[in-house]
């Protein structure tokens, strides 16, 4: 499903990731592990293709419509509704029966009575909850998560433990974490960052 | 494409021009017949082919950047920037060899009802706003894009921005000056010509030579992070 | 098509909607439109010409709008919203276009309150001049959406934006003042038009590359 041969990404002169060869087959979990800026954000924005490679090839053979993206950011707008941004984005992406759906994800996240609130008006957690009802809104085929537990308290992160769990046998996950213990039963591929 | 198949271009283009500008410097002077503007005519044999020349910079710029764009060549970014690079200069060039030739045929340095310089100074001011854009965003895939479009909406922008000057003429002033068009006699058109052929040999040769120290430094570049 | 037309809909939906809960953009166009005509009137010595007012209602509008578009994507790059919907299967034209045409209603509302001051301040608006606003708004939302997003690409934004704005809109001024200025308001008008179907397509088609990293 991903294919990567001698890929490599500068940005300016700097090169943060530099002739990288991986194979990540349809159905696998792969947990990427390193420190804070050693190129795991920028592989995963590369696979989700916010990115293009500055050297070598990278195949991603699933189509845009099916991947699900968490970044570091929660890509939701302060001054819409939690209601009204995933409704955005579920036009974005024709989710179908999207009423439905969207309901289903913010009841799921705990966050079905907070709908109509504002997002600049979320704790963090919240903010990190509803970014994954984006996520998942469109029922992706490949998810690309940037340390989705980071921000979760420990509700939040039960929650997520179990949509992960849930979610594993139907989906191929590129995950990257600070708590590689927590994954560790999910991954069926590693790969560590220096 | 093999560096000493560059380095022959490079050399090739060198020598044109070495040949070619004096020979356009001594036309002018020696051969072609002194008009009645005197001295000042000689400037415009000049003017023109020098800011004809800055027009086919932004248009070599342009084709390299839609290159980029469109096919993805590697070395497209840096072609498209030497080109806009080097047709600024021509046209500061022409901005400069106007003004003269307007200092001395009508006593003034600046004339706005002389549309080429108008037009030159319009284009001056967005290509120096692409080294602007250029150096304010990081080098990678983005920074090349960008330039590339730049460069497209520019060559766009030179015959709009020349309707809109004649147009602008018609309600800013009538036309005061008239100024003779190029019904050039055969030795003049000879001179005109051999001028042309210098000045675009002259950009060939500094498009070639620019182009060949940044490739250099890129290898460098290259080396050097291999080597750490 | 319709597919795209819906993703521009929606798209342009969100910013207006972001707008009228925000309210950072259209207020300062208005204050500031309203400010520059005072200042026009303490520029112009006495013995100006209401031609030359008339000129000067075009430097406004074009700076009003400078003001608009510097907002236009700060937002999406702040907070990497963008992102969001470069993720999205919609065409990247779509974005172009709905934040063109939010932009659109933005300058629109500004000029809406603008071309009556005008009229109290100086001298009257007629068709010629309405009609050349019309078309020099889609030219300046449709390029300057194109360079704002170019813009925010780089540091230093704020600045960089006027500095790649106002040479394209040096032919948006000639068509705009020529319309309200000169005998025949219709070959100015016909440029305009000209102007905007040529930089509406090479901005619609390079918007893409613009927003790719």
């Amino acid at each position: 499903m991903i294919a990567a041969r001698g890929l490599g990404r500068t940005f300016g002169l700097r090169h943060v990731i530099r002739d990288l060869d991986l194979e990540v087959d349809r159905g696998s979990f792969l947990l990427l592990t390193g420190p804070n800026g050693s190129g795991k954000t920028t592989l995963l924005r590369l696979i989700a293709g916010l990115l293009v490679p500055t050297a070598g090839e990278l195949e991603v053979r699933v189509s845009r419509e099916r991947i699900g993206f968490l970044g570091h950011e929660p890509l939701v707008y302060r001054e819409l509704t939690a209601l009204e941004n995933l409704d955005l984005y579920g036009r974005l992406y024709r989710v179908p029966e999207r009423r439905e759906r969207i309901g289903m994800l913010l009841e799921r996240f705990g966050l079905w009575d907070a709908r109509n609130q504002r997002a600049d008006s979320f704790s963090r957690g919240m903010l990190q909850r509803l970014a994954l009802c984006r996520t998942l809104l469109h029922d992706p085929e490949l998810l690309v998560l940037d340390e989705p537990f980071s921000a979760l308290d420990e509700d939040g992160a039960a929650l997520l433990d179990r949509e992960l769990a849930e979610l594993r046998p139907a989906a191929t996950f590129v995950v990257s974490t600070h708590d590689p213990a927590r994954l560790e039963p999910l991954a069926s591929q590693r790969l560590a960052f220096a | 494409m093999s560096t000493s198949f560059r380095n022959n271009r490079v050399a090739l283009a060198a020598l044109l021009a070495a040949v070619l500008v004096p020979a356009a410097i001594a036309v002018v002077f020696f051969y072609a017949p002194v008009d009645e503007d005197g001295l000042n005519q000689k400037i415009f044999y000049f003017h023109v082919p020098i800011a004809l020349t800055a027009y086919a910079c932004f248009g070599w710029g342009a084709w390299k950047g839609l290159v980029h764009l469109w096919k993805g060549k590697p070395g497209a970014d840096l072609e498209s920037y030497v080109a806009i690079h080097l047709g600024v200069i021509f046209g500061a060039m022409t901005l400069i060899t106007g003004s003269l030739w307007a200092k001395f045929r009508w006593g003034h340095w600046w004339l706005w009802s002389e549309r080429q310089l108008v037009l030159f100074l319009v284009l001056f001011l967005f290509y120096s706003a692409y080294f602007m854009l250029r150096y304010s965003v990081e080098a990678g895939p983005q920074r090349a894009n960008l330039c590339a479009v730049y460069s497209l909406f520019g060559v766009v922008l030179i015959p709009i921005s020349f309707l809109a000057i004649r147009l602008a003429n018609q309600y800013i002033h009538p036309i005061a000056f008239n100024r003779h068009g190029p019904q050039m006699a055969g030795s003049q058109f000879l001179t005109f010509c051999v001028c042309l052929a210098a000045m675009l040999a002259l950009f060939a040769a500094l498009y070639q030579f620019e182009l060949a120290g940044k490739r250099l430094d890129a290898r460098l570049r290259e080396l050097r992070e291999l080597l750490a | 098509m319709s597919a795209y037309l819906a993703d521009v809909a929606t798209l342009a939906r969100k910013d207006l909607r972001l707008e009228l809960r925000a309210r950072s953009i259209v207020p300062a166009m208005l204050l500031f439109v309203v400010a520059a005509l005072v200042v026009f009137h303490f520029a112009l010595p006495s013995g100006s010409s209401d031609l030359a007012a008339k000129g000067m209602l075009w430097v406004a509008i074009v700076f009003t709008a400078l003001l608009g578009l510097t907002r236009a994507f700060v937002a999406e790059r702040e907070q990497r919203l963008l992102d969001g919907l470069l993720l999205a299967p919609c065409d990247r034209s779509a974005i172009w276009l709905a934040k063109a045409v939010a932009m659109l209603g933005f300058l629109a509302v500004a000029e809406i309150v603008a071309l009556p001051a005008f009229g109290l301040f100086f001298s009257g608006i007629d068709g010629a001049t309405v009609a050349g606003v019309a078309l020099a708004d889609l030219g300046i939302c449709a390029v300057g959406t194109v360079l704002a997003a170019m813009a925010v690409a780089g540091r230093a934004r704020e600045l960089l934006l006027p500095l790649l704005f106002l040479p394209l809109a040096i032919p948006i001024v000639v068509g705009g003042v020529g319309a309200s200025v000169a005998d025949e308001p219709a070959r100015y008008l016909g440029f305009l038009a000209l102007y905007d179907a040529v930089f509406a397509i090479i901005s619609w088609a390079s918007f893409e590359y613009v927003v790719s990293e």
